[in-house]
């Protein structure tokens, strides 16, 4: 167990030791290279370039350079991701062979890589971080730590301002206290909902129990979000020092982390920072020697979209099927094992330590009027910089997609955006300036959601986007209750009859009628805005809707139903290719004449396009 | 308590703050419909029927689940609200297997009623059904997961009032399905086969395993001899499927009825009853006295002896070993009765009538028979015997009273509250005082064992010895009591046990009521009440002071527990293993 003391020896000795990654201006010879270990870059094989350096470190003795796996960059589109700090060169893409050259040159030499530098949207090339377009309109809080720090040492957290906040709450700050900072900062509920946060922590200390907990929700099932799992993954000890501070706010004296376990690298590294703190005393019993104490523990899910809901969650962790009961009672005053309970996702929980050291005011200067602070998003599907960014509240969403990230690639147009996961809705061209807060985005028939943002090209038919979250949907219900587990379905099979080019009349207000009671009508979150996708794409694109039915063609030409594939006449010089490959053997005709398709036969598979030499064939 | 003020549909009223919006609607006279919601056992707010408007609440509130509050003002009756009503419950027609006309539940089932309530004349959205095999292959019960509507009313019976957990949701959303543990036959899962999970059930997904069609072949073969025996709680019961109000006692109509269906004898099976009381009378006695296997615990129930093969091996030796009083009687008419009647035992088929679906298996149990007879042929729940009644066109409000046939039919008052939850007990402390002590009792009612709680305890002055016994029914309580049998924590002499909650009255056979009927009428106090009622006006109110049975010992069984007593009366347990293969 460590002192306060103790803690702050820590604080120092490391910091001299690492704040040359924060100092441009450091003459010192040490360097330290930042090679991203998140879920990305790990993927695309960092690893193996951090036991090559190793390797190279150790066989060429070099002393004043060290290797760190840190958590995500958010620039995932270009990993693996090396930065080389102080000088803060950025190296995009590299891979093993690489890093030969990186040390001959640029480590032994300090001469740059100029082939491994990124290149920007702009076609300029970048050599530091800063300088590229993607981080600049960012605002780093709730990311702030990682690409920074080593997340497994819990001494790098505690250099940058880690446990800081914890002793502050417990040395000066009563329980209302910290339950009226957080209060006054108007956080809101990152996992979705927005509810405040402060007054959720309010009415958990309000309510009366023997025992309460705290718990958070690390289940983040949206298709494409990866928000949560890079704080896991990147700074810890972040969650681990909100949740303390959350206990003593609320009166709490043990936590629960709710994490799928499919997200193994994210458990690890938060299963090493809880043992961490233990070590050091930073939670169990007499935290800073004062009388609070805390632990926390795993708990890991099966990766059902539905345990994220609050209270299926709960039932989740108290081992029983992953079902959502009704509310009333909220978790604040029956929550797990039917004590009062304090629920808040993970990045709602990784403000707070800020908001606790830098102050509400200083918070609440950040973002809009009722949406404070900042707000992470995945951006996924045709952007050029795929990835995580965190900007300020109030930025536009075409902020985030042109400048942030990098337009659309292949010269395509933008169509639409889905923010909220299965529960938003697409947003159109005309709203790209909205916005980003809680009610700008629901005015226009979008939710924030936890933090997906996917992008859609002038290529995707907005049936077919809303087929695929209802798809999501149906496949997640729980099945509790009639609305969500057969209405979506009923959807679905809606929705599957226009993209197959059998839509009747009256299929949409079919589907209108059926959006609308399961939206009413269902009992949790996931029936109540599975229909959104729907809604907002009848709303936006209608057009195309009844294109699908009334002339059963598909604009954007994505649905392959729709579309005849035919063979011109002119163009095909009978070589039989085309024939060949044809997996259902729809294509017939003599050697050297024209040949033809049955369109009975034929499936749009589009291989025979693919495979003619003179370009004769056509979908249309 | 407490008590708050709302607002109704313009109803203003008081109700206690502990209310849910449901209960004080239907205090004030207001139907809401539901589907998944019983009573104290299943309120999870699933199936969204029973949604109203709460003013100022964003979106509708569960009025099953949803507490009252003071100055609330919800309504009901709203279009938007009858729209949503509509829409789910169209929903659930569109997955559920629509054979009405063909179903056991036709006319009786709560999914067919909304529709009738609802107003529905046309399914707008029709779809894809997810087909599910049915399970057939259980003796006691069929389950049919086409017609389930996933309202998990069975799950929390078994579940939560049962503590057998042998069924529960599996897969998720559209496929999602109630089964058991790898898609098993219940018999061959720890299921006790109570059937309360039927008595539940709003629609027909699970029912019992019919024997109407059986009983009609032994009835049209000119070479039987078809007997039918009644159970205690079927007279109290049977008159509901025609009708006839909660609690009618129709012992005399139902006799008739069951002559004019064809049967050749209609026997009492409380003359069973007193045998058992002879029988397991003696055992208590004799083990009392030898303070062995001590406490001795009833075993006329044929799920909670299921139950405890399957969930306490280990204590088998406590359970009486006497057979449950309809295999006794069985046994007996292919014995005594034959031998009297002249009837070669082979011609004759013995069919109960019982408030119960474990019973169809226990009569298909190896040890059940006498010189390879089975002791019962057949056994027809109270609802399949109304079935075959009013397939012969008999209608139980208009027809004659009839007697039981001799010479068989007598019984006691002792018997009859077999029917319910303390009455073996009773019966069995009055046999066994006056045997003890030689005295006639003075007072032959055991107030102390009677009554609706889950487990009774009481200690009984028999001549200068305290005997302990204790009552429990529902299975949950059976667990209590066994687990502090096995923890050795207890002291009792003797128990009873009865699988289902209030005993045999609400058994898995009897007649089905709704959800709402069940959460506002007390459905087993008054078929109970029937049957104490019936005891106190009978002449004779002690097994062993039954003509009949006395007869039975002089002229063929010797006395209680002899070696031929033994032979026909008594059976054993053994262990039940599930999962092997
Ligand atoms: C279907 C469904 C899935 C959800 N999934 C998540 C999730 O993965 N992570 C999360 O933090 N909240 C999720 N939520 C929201 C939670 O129910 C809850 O509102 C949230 O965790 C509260 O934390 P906050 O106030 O900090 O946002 C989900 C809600 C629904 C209805
Ligand atoms: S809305 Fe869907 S996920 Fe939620 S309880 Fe109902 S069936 Fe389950
Ligand atoms: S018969 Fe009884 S034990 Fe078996 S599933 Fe039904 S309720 Fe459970
Ligand atoms: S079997 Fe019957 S009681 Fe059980 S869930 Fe299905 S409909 Fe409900
Ligand atoms: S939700 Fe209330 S009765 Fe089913």
């Amino acid at each position: 167990m460590k002192t306060i003391n103790e803690i702050n020896e820590i604080r120092e000795k490391t910091l001299s030791e690492i704040s040359l990654r924060k100092d441009i201006n450091y003459k010192g010879n040490e360097k330290h290279i930042l090679v991203c270990g998140g879920t990305g870059c790990t993927s695309s094989h960092s690893d193996k370039i951090i036991s090559k350096m190793n390797a190279i470190i150790e066989e060429k003795n070099i002393e004043n350079v060290r290797v760190i796996r840190t958590g995500c960059f958010g620039l995932c589109a270009k990993g693996p991701i090396i930065i080389i700090r102080p000088e803060d060169t950025f190296y995009a893409m590299a891979q093993e062979e690489d890093v030969e050259e990186i040390f001959e040159k640029h480590i032994l030499n300090g001469e740059i890589v100029e082939r491994l530098l990124c290149k920007d949207i702009d076609g300029n090339t970048v050599k530091r971080l800063d300088e590229l377009n993607f981080y600049k309109k960012q605002k780093r809080v709730v990311l702030k730590n990682c690409g920074m720090i080593d997340p497994e040492n819990i001494d790098e957290y505690i250099a940058f301002d880690g446990y800081k906040a914890l002793e502050k709450v417990l040395t000066s700050m009563t329980p209302d206290d910290v339950v009226n900072e957080v209060k006054a900062s108007g956080l809101r509920g990152r996992g979705g909902a927005g509810f405040p946060t402060g007054l959720k922590w309010e009415f958990t200390k309000k309510a009366v129990g023997d025992q309460k907990y705290v718990a958070c929700n690390a289940d983040e099932g949206d298709p494409g979000a990866f928000m949560d799992r890079s704080v896991l993954e990147g700074d810890p000890h972040a969650l681990v020092e909100a949740m303390a501070i959350a206990a003593y706010a609320v009166g709490a004296t043990k936590g629960y982390v709710y994490v799928r376990a499919e997200y193994p690298i994210a458990v690890r590294r938060l299963q090493r920072a809880i043992d961490q703190a233990r070590e050091y005393g930073l939670l169990g019993k007499g935290i800073f020697g004062t009388e609070f104490e805390f632990d926390l523990e795993i708990r890991l899910g099966a990766g059902a979209f539905v345990c994220g809901e609050e209270t299926a969650l709960m039932e989740s962790v108290e081992g029983h099927r992953g079902e959502p009961r009704p509310r009333p009672p909220f978790p604040a005053n029956k929550g797990l094992f039917g004590k009062p309970t304090l629920l808040n996702n993970v990045e709602t929980y990784a403000n707070i330590t800020q908001i606790i050291l830098n102050g509400a005011e200083w918070f609440g200067s950040i973002g809009t009027e009722k949406s404070k602070g900042t707000k992470v998003f995945a951006v996924g599907g045709n952007i050029n910089n795929v990835g995580l960014v965190e900007v300020p509240m109030g930025t536009t969403l075409r902020e985030i997609i042109f400048d942030i990230g990098g337009g659309i690639p292949g010269g395509r147009e933008f169509k639409a955006a889905q923010t909220g996961g299965p529960s938003g809705g697409c947003i159109p061209a005309e709203h790209l300036d909205t916005p980003i807060d809680y009610e700008s985005l629901s005015a226009i028939g979008s939710m924030m959601g936890s933090g997906g943002l996917i992008v859609m090209d002038d290529t995707k038919c907005m049936v077919n986007i809303a087929k695929f979250f209802l798809d999501f949907t149906v496949d997640e219900s729980c099945g509790k209750c009639p609305p969500c587990r057969i209405g979506t379905k009923r959807m679905n099979e809606i929705l599957d009859r226009l993209t197959n080019g059998q839509g009747k009349e009256g299929d949409i207000e079919k589907l209108e009628e059926l959006a609308k009671n399961i939206k009413r009508s269902s009992l949790c979150g996931l029936g109540q805005t599975a229909p959104n996708p729907v809604l907002s794409t009848l709303k936006y694109f209608r057009d195309e809707y009844e294109a699908h039915i009334k002339e059963k063609r598909c604009p954007s030409g994505e649905c392959k139903a729709m579309t005849t594939v035919t063979i011109d006449k002119d163009k095909c010089k009978g070589c039989s290719l085309c024939a060949k490959n044809c997996p259902v053997n729809a294509i017939s005709g003599e050697l050297k004449s024209p040949f033809s398709i049955d369109p009975d036969k034929c499936i749009k598979c589009g291989v025979c396009i693919a495979k003619c030499p003179f370009k004769a064939i056509s979908r249309k | 308590m407490e008590k708050v003020k709302i607002t109704i549909d313009g109803i203003e009223m008081e109700v206690p703050k502990t209310y849910t919006i449901l209960d004080a609607a239907r205090e004030a006279g207001i139907d809401i419909p539901t589907l998944c919601h019983l009573k104290d056992i299943n309120e999870i707010g699933a199936c969204r029927m029973c949604i109203v408007e709460v003013e100022g609440a964003r979106g509708f509130a569960t009025s099953c689940v949803m507490p009252v509050a003071e100055g609330m003002v919800v309504r009901t009756n709203t279009p938007a609200i009858r729209d949503a009503r509509k829409v789910t419950l169209e929903l659930l027609l569109s997955a559920h297997d629509k054979k009405c006309l063909t179903c056991v539940r036709n006319k009786n089932c709560e999914l067919q009623t909304l529709a009738e309530k609802m107003n529905i004349d046309e399914l707008e959205f029709e779809g894809e059904m997810e087909r599910h095999p049915i399970d057939d292959m259980c003796p006691s019960i069929v389950r049919d997961p086409n017609k389930c509507i996933l309202c998990k009313r069975c799950v929390a019976m078994c579940k939560k009032v049962q503590k057998v957990g042998a069924i529960d949701t599996m897969n998720r959303g559209f496929k999602s399905v109630v089964g058991t543990a790898f898609d098993k036959s219940l018999d061959d899962v720890p299921c006790s086969l109570c059937g309360q999970c039927i008595n539940v059930c709003p629609t027909g997904a699970l029912s019992e395993k019919d024997a109407t069609k059986e009983v009609w072949k032994a009835l049209e073969d000119p070479t039987k001899h078809v007997v039918v025996q009644t159970a205690p709680a079927v007279r109290a019961a049977i008159g509901e499927e025609f009708g006839m109000p909660i609690g009618t006692l129709a012992t005399g109509k139902m006799v008739a009825g069951l002559k004019r269906i064809g049967f050749d004898k209609v026997f009492d099976t409380n003359t069973g009853a007193d045998l058992t009381i002879m029988e397991e009378g003696t055992e208590v006695i004799e083990r009392i006295k030898e303070n062995k296997n001590l406490p001795i615990i009833t075993s006329c129930s044929p799920g909670w002896v299921r139950f405890a093969e399957s969930s306490y091996p280990d204590l088998l030796n406590h359970l009486s070993s006497a057979k449950s009083p309809h295999q006794m009687f069985g046994a007996i008419i292919k014995s005594y009765y034959a031998e009297k009647a002249g009837i070669d035992p082979k011609d004759i088929f013995v069919v109960s009538v019982m408030p119960c679906v474990a019973k169809k298996a226990e009569s298909k149990r190896e040890e059940m028979n006498v010189n390879g007879l089975r002791d019962v042929d057949a056994v027809l729940t109270t609802r399949e015997a109304a079935r075959m009644m009013k397939q012969a066109g008999i209608d139980l409000n208009t027809i004659e009273d009839a007697e039981f046939d001799n010479p068989m039919g007598e019984a006691t008052g002792a018997a009859v509250i077999f029917g319910t939850t303390g009455g073996v007990m009773e019966a069995a402390l009055r046999t066994v005082s006056e045997i003890l002590t030689g005295k006639e009792l003075e007072k032959i009612d055991f107030e102390e064992v009677r009554g609706e709680e889950g487990l009774k305890e009481a200690t009984i002055k028999i001549g200068d010895m305290d005997v302990k016994v204790a009552v429990a029914h529902g299975l949950a309580n059976a667990t209590k009591v066994m687990d502090s049998i096995k923890a050795g924590t207890c002291d009792y002499h003797f128990v009873e046990v009865m699988a289902c909650p209030g005993g045999c009255v609400n058994g898995g056979g009897q007649p089905i009521h709704d959800a709402k009927t069940r959460a506002t009428v007390d459905i087993r106090g008054l078929r109970a009440k029937a049957l104490y009622d019936a005891d106190k006006n009978l002449p004779i109110r002690k097994s062993h002071e039954n003509p009949v049975i006395k007869k039975l010992y002089e002229e063929f069984l010797g006395e209680p527990g002899s070696e031929k007593a033994h032979e026909l009366l008594h059976t054993h347990y053994h262990k039940r293993e599930y999962f092997n293969d």
